[in-house]
């Protein structure tokens, strides 16, 4: 069996990826009925006999839904048509009310659109196939024991869309980018929360290898049970190798979906006696065909805000940033509107990214958080600069009030204030305290005099901490060496 | 003359002049009904407590004066497939023998808002599939007319109640003749609105894109009052026709001078009983001397119809019946090993054999690889029908022909080859197919039995449909005659 450390495993293979990714829309209301969609709800108490599929009943297209789905598929670049039709997959489960999901088959709301991805410094276009609207369906939870199962329905009738992306992904990294970007974009236009640990976004993966210079494809396998991005691209990663070594023990890949086990990192067959499912597609005909003129769609459209590569450019040119800094500000819209509203209260555009990409990214990530969980805003952030260009905090007591910031949300001349950590600037306070420091530290004092200029750090050190940190530190320095050289 | 030879205009008179009160009126339906239903069973549940509540609370507000709306305090029978809030609700199906639904029907709401009296749910063919009233899984429905026949179907208890005088006016819903058919059997009237003029919202569905709920009535003036009543646009109905609904009661003028009516060749040629060809032509005699004026035409695509009426309606069917699983309505196998089986045993002890029957005719047309041949071609053939008669109706106001075949057959006659009792229909199923309003009302006798004449019209054209069945009627007794039961 290969392993993930060989380099260069499959350079007899090219493997081919295509990503199949729900969206929940963050619609007030289901998308047939009137119910709210909320999330967290106690069971079966968002529901009524429209979306419960009570005999008799009929399905009412949500506005809303509507829009948003156009909104994403135009945001995707993608050909929306004028007329757009919904249809019924029929299947049994428990989770499905009606025994069939309304859906889009023939004439999607959006097709043969695309996104570009950033991978290794190299840009890459990669085709969206169809995204269509559709309806989800309940939730399952099997009591321990195995004789029940629980159905929650609460979550029937939210609207979701499906993006189905051309099979152009080359590499489970290049699956992640995509996955990455799609997320922004989503996030941008807000048509959904777009969090995988929430469920507003789901994703299956097909994959499949063929010899490098084949141009049909080999047999897929489908992906499932993959709960955020990195485990996408390891369960590509793990499947790609595992497909290689059947292929290359002269085997056969079985087309079948197999179930992503985080715990054993490995991808496990759910091939049961049934065969493919026939879904039996044909039009409902409870729902009339859906006009949509090009009004509509300039109206939908003129709602899309400066998209994520529209904005990391401008970001580079305006501001002079790198394109990696750019990215990394523009990859959420809350981060990058968290910069742009510290510009208003700093011209520091360096530095605002500097603290960005920093200390607040790297709080989220050792958290476990994303920024919608932090209280610091863009006008906390330049404040904050403010106070350093002017000396009332150094760099490093920054630090502390940032926090306090990303914790409560508080300005940052409160912080300082509350907590006292205004710098201390005053040369005849610092001079008394380096005049202590040096009476106390007569060693140190003679190391430096000797030569060893490790000891003038160590006498600041202690200059700091008898301020608390609170002391200019370029001032001690100063006056420091003014005091060692007398 | 017993008060159920009364038109509906004349009791709301006696009420208005407390002549009568509505608890006479719900009395004297509920001791019929004790008298005859043993023999008839037309009744699947009788809501007698129900019904002299409201019918004391009618009276109270009768006594307050004021003006009332012409269904006041009139008992009236539903279809067992129309949902009713807290009353039970079958379809006459097993599957439904314990559900009561947990909201109304817009019709239901109609009639409440119209204060009518609710006496009970009516017999039917299962879930709406038959024209005998056969297959109801509880029991069968005996034509008041000669107890050994059927009534027709699939609404034949609603028409054998209004042909028995069990009350006064009742709803029943017609996908490709289950009014028109029974109606004629049973010597009474019924009419099939235009697809999307009545809201489907609460009807129990059979096949979406063909079935419409309409009123049996016995003279066409009450089925105007009822229509009047039940037409409209309703925003929970996507199929529902947002169109001006016309005072249906002002058509009743009585005059079709200069009328311009089709006789289909297809529509009278070998299939026809020649007493039924007589009663027809008798009536056109009738129709010509009040001015009209009547022409041979042709619907060459009549011969196709049945074929793509049972593809197109039994695909939505099998669709429609899906929900009806084992998980939900009260009804389920007993100790099922499995999802699998839970879902098999429940579904074939559930559903009667007709049922299970067009639900695999249906999943078979739709299934992939068929349904190109099948239900697209069916959806084409339906195109082509509809065509027939928008040719013929730019130059004639009206179609005119007998509703069936034959009169009533005997019960079990024809129940063993399906068929045959398919080919019962086929003078109905095309006004289905075509989406356009018919009627059926009393045109004479053949052997003793009834024989129903059908008016067929442009889509939204009921007062044309209405004025020629009113004047016919108004010059004629055939409407007035009563069977010996009674």
């Amino acid at each position: 069996m290969r392993e993930a450390q060989d380099t260069m495993p499959l350079n007899s293979y090219e493997t081919v990826i295509g990503l199949e990714v729900h969206v929940e829309l963050h619609t007030n209301t289901k998308i047939f009925c009137g119910c709210q969609v909320s999330f967290g709800a106690p069971p079966n108490s968002n529901t009524c006999p429209v979306c419960l599929g009570h005999p008799g009943v009929l399905p009412v297209l949500n506005r809303q839904a509507v829009e948003y789905a156009i909104k994403a598929a135009l945001a995707l670049n993608c050909k929306v048509p004028e007329w757009t039709r919904f249809a019924r997959k029929n299947y049994f489960y428990p989770d499905l009310p009606k025994a069939y999901q309304i859906s889009q088959a023939e004439g999607p709301i959006g097709e043969h659109g695309w996104i570009d991805i950033e991978v290794d410094g190299k840009t890459k276009r990669i085709g969206i196939t169809r995204l269509h609207l559709e309806e989800d369906a309940g939730k399952l939870m099997h009591v321990e024991g195995g004789q029940a199962s629980l159905v929650d329905f609460n979550r029937v009738g939210t609207p979701l869309i499906e993006i189905v992306s051309e099979p152009d992904l080359r590499s489970p990294e290049e699956a992640k980018a995509y996955l990455e970007k799609l997320k922004a974009i989503m996030q941008y236009c807000d048509v959904s929360d777009v969090r995988m640990e929430q469920g507003s976004l789901r994703c299956d993966a097909n994959i499949s290898l063929r010899p490098y210079g084949q141009t049909t494809f080999g047999t897929k396998t489908e992906l499932k049970n993959m709960n955020s991005f990195r485990h996408v691209q390891k369960a590509l990663e793990y499947e790609q190798l595992r497909q290689a070594d059947v292929l290359d023990s002269g085997g056969r890949i079985v087309q079948e979906t197999r179930r992503w086990d985080e715990a054993k990192g490995v991808t496990i067959s759910m091939r049961s006696k049934e065969d493919a499912h026939d879904y039996r597609y044909f039009p409902d005909p409870d729902l009339v065909r859906l006009h949509i003129d090009e009004e509509w769609k300039a109206r939908i459209r003129a709602t899309i805000p400066e998209l994520p590569d529209a904005r990391k450019n401008r970001y580079m040119e305006q501001y002079g940033l790198s394109s990696y800094d750019a990215g990394v500000l523009t990859s959420s819209k809350e981060l990058a509107d968290l910069f742009e509203d510290s510009l208003k209260y700093t011209t520091d555009a360096k530095a605002s990214a500097n603290w960005i990409m920093g200390d607040l990214l790297a709080y989220l990530n050792a958290n476990n958080l994303e920024i919608q969980d932090v209280k610091v805003t863009g006008q906390g952030l330049g404040e904050m600069l403010q106070l350093i260009e002017k000396g009332t905090i150094s760099n490093k007591i920054a630090k502390t009030v940032f926090k306090a910031m990303m914790e409560t949300g508080k300005a940052p001349q409160q912080i300082v204030e509350e907590q006292g950590l205004v710098q201390i600037s005053d040369e005849g306070a610092i001079r008394e305290i380096v005049d202590k420091v040096v009476a106390a530290n007569p060693q140190s004092v003679e190391d430096y005099k000797n030569g060893k200029e490790k000891a003038l750090g160590f006498l600041v050190g202690q200059v700091m901490r008898e301020t608390k940190g609170k002391a200019n530190p370029a001032l001690v320095n100063q006056l420091l060496l003014e005091r060692l050289k007398s | 003359m017993s008060l159920f030879d009364l038109r509906l205009t004349d009791l709301h008179n006696k009420l208005a002049h407390k002549e009568l009160s509505v608890s006479e009126l719900t009395e004297a339906s509920l001791k019929r009904i004790a008298e005859t239903d043993e023999t008839i069973g037309a009744f699947l549940t009788l809501d007698e407590d129900g019904a002299r509540k409201t019918a004391k609370m009618l009276d109270e507000q009768l006594a307050a004066g004021g003006e009332r709306g012409l269904l006041f305090g009139l008992p009236a029978g539903l279809k067992d497939n129309l949902v009713t809030e807290g009353l039970r609700t079958t379809c006459a199906s097993k599957f439904l023998e314990n559900y009561i639904p947990i909201y109304d029907a817009t019709v239901v709401e109609k009639l409440r808002a119209a204060q009518a009296v609710t006496i009970g749910k009516l017999n039917m063919d299962e879930f709406a599939m038959g024209s005998s009233n056969e297959n109801s899984a509880y029991k069968p429905v005996r034509n008041p007319w000669e107890l050994s026949h059927v009534p027709g179907g699939s609404s034949g208890g609603s028409a054998a109640a209004v042909s028995a005088g069990q009350v006064y006016f009742a709803l029943g819903s017609d996908t490709g003749g289950s009014i028109r058919q029974p109606a004629a059997y049973c010597g009474v009237v019924g009419l099939k609105p235009t697809y999307g003029l009545v809201s489907r919202f609460g009807l129990v569905a059979f096949a979406s894109s063909l079935d419409q709920i309409g009123p049996i009535t016995k003279n066409v003036e009450d089925a105007a009052y009822v229509l009047q009543t039940i037409a409209g646009h309703d925003p929970k109905d996507s199929t529902s026709a947002n169109v001006e609904i016309p005072d249906y009661i002002a058509a009743l003028t009585g005059d079709v001078s200069g009328m311009r009516f089709g006789v289909p060749k297809e529509y009278m040629g070998a299939g026809v009983d020649p007493k039924v060809k007589e009663c027809v032509l008798a009536a056109l005699k009738t129709l010509e001397s009040l001015g009209a004026v009547w022409e041979e035409v042709s619907l060459p695509h009549t011969e196709y119809a049945v074929a793509a009426y049972y593809l197109l309606a039994s695909s939505e069917a099998s669709s429609n019946l899906a929900r009806f699983d084992g998980v939900r309505y009260g009804v389920r196998a007993e100790k099922p090993a499995n999802l699998m089986d839970l879902y098999l045993r429940s579904r074939s002890e559930g559903f009667g054999a007709e049922v299970k029957r067009r639900i695999m005719l249906g999943t078979y047309a739709l299934s992939s690889g068929y349904y190109d041949a099948y239900y697209l071609k069916a959806q084409k053939v339906r195109t082509l029908i509809k065509r027939d008669f928008d040719q013929v109706f730019e130059k004639y106001d009206l179609i005119i022909g007998p509703t069936t075949p034959t009169p009533a057959f005997k019960i079990g006659e024809r129940i063993s080859d399906p068929l045959t009792m398919y080919l019962n229909d086929i003078l109905t199923i095309p006004v289905n197919l075509a989406g356009v309003p018919a009627i059926s009302i009393p045109c004479g006798f053949a052997d003793g039995l009834p024989v129903g004449l059908q008016i067929i019209g442009k889509p939204f054209g009921e007062t044309d449909v209405l004025r020629a069945a009113h004047a016919y009627e108004s010059h004629t007794d055939h409407h007035t005659r009563r069977p010996a039961l009674v």
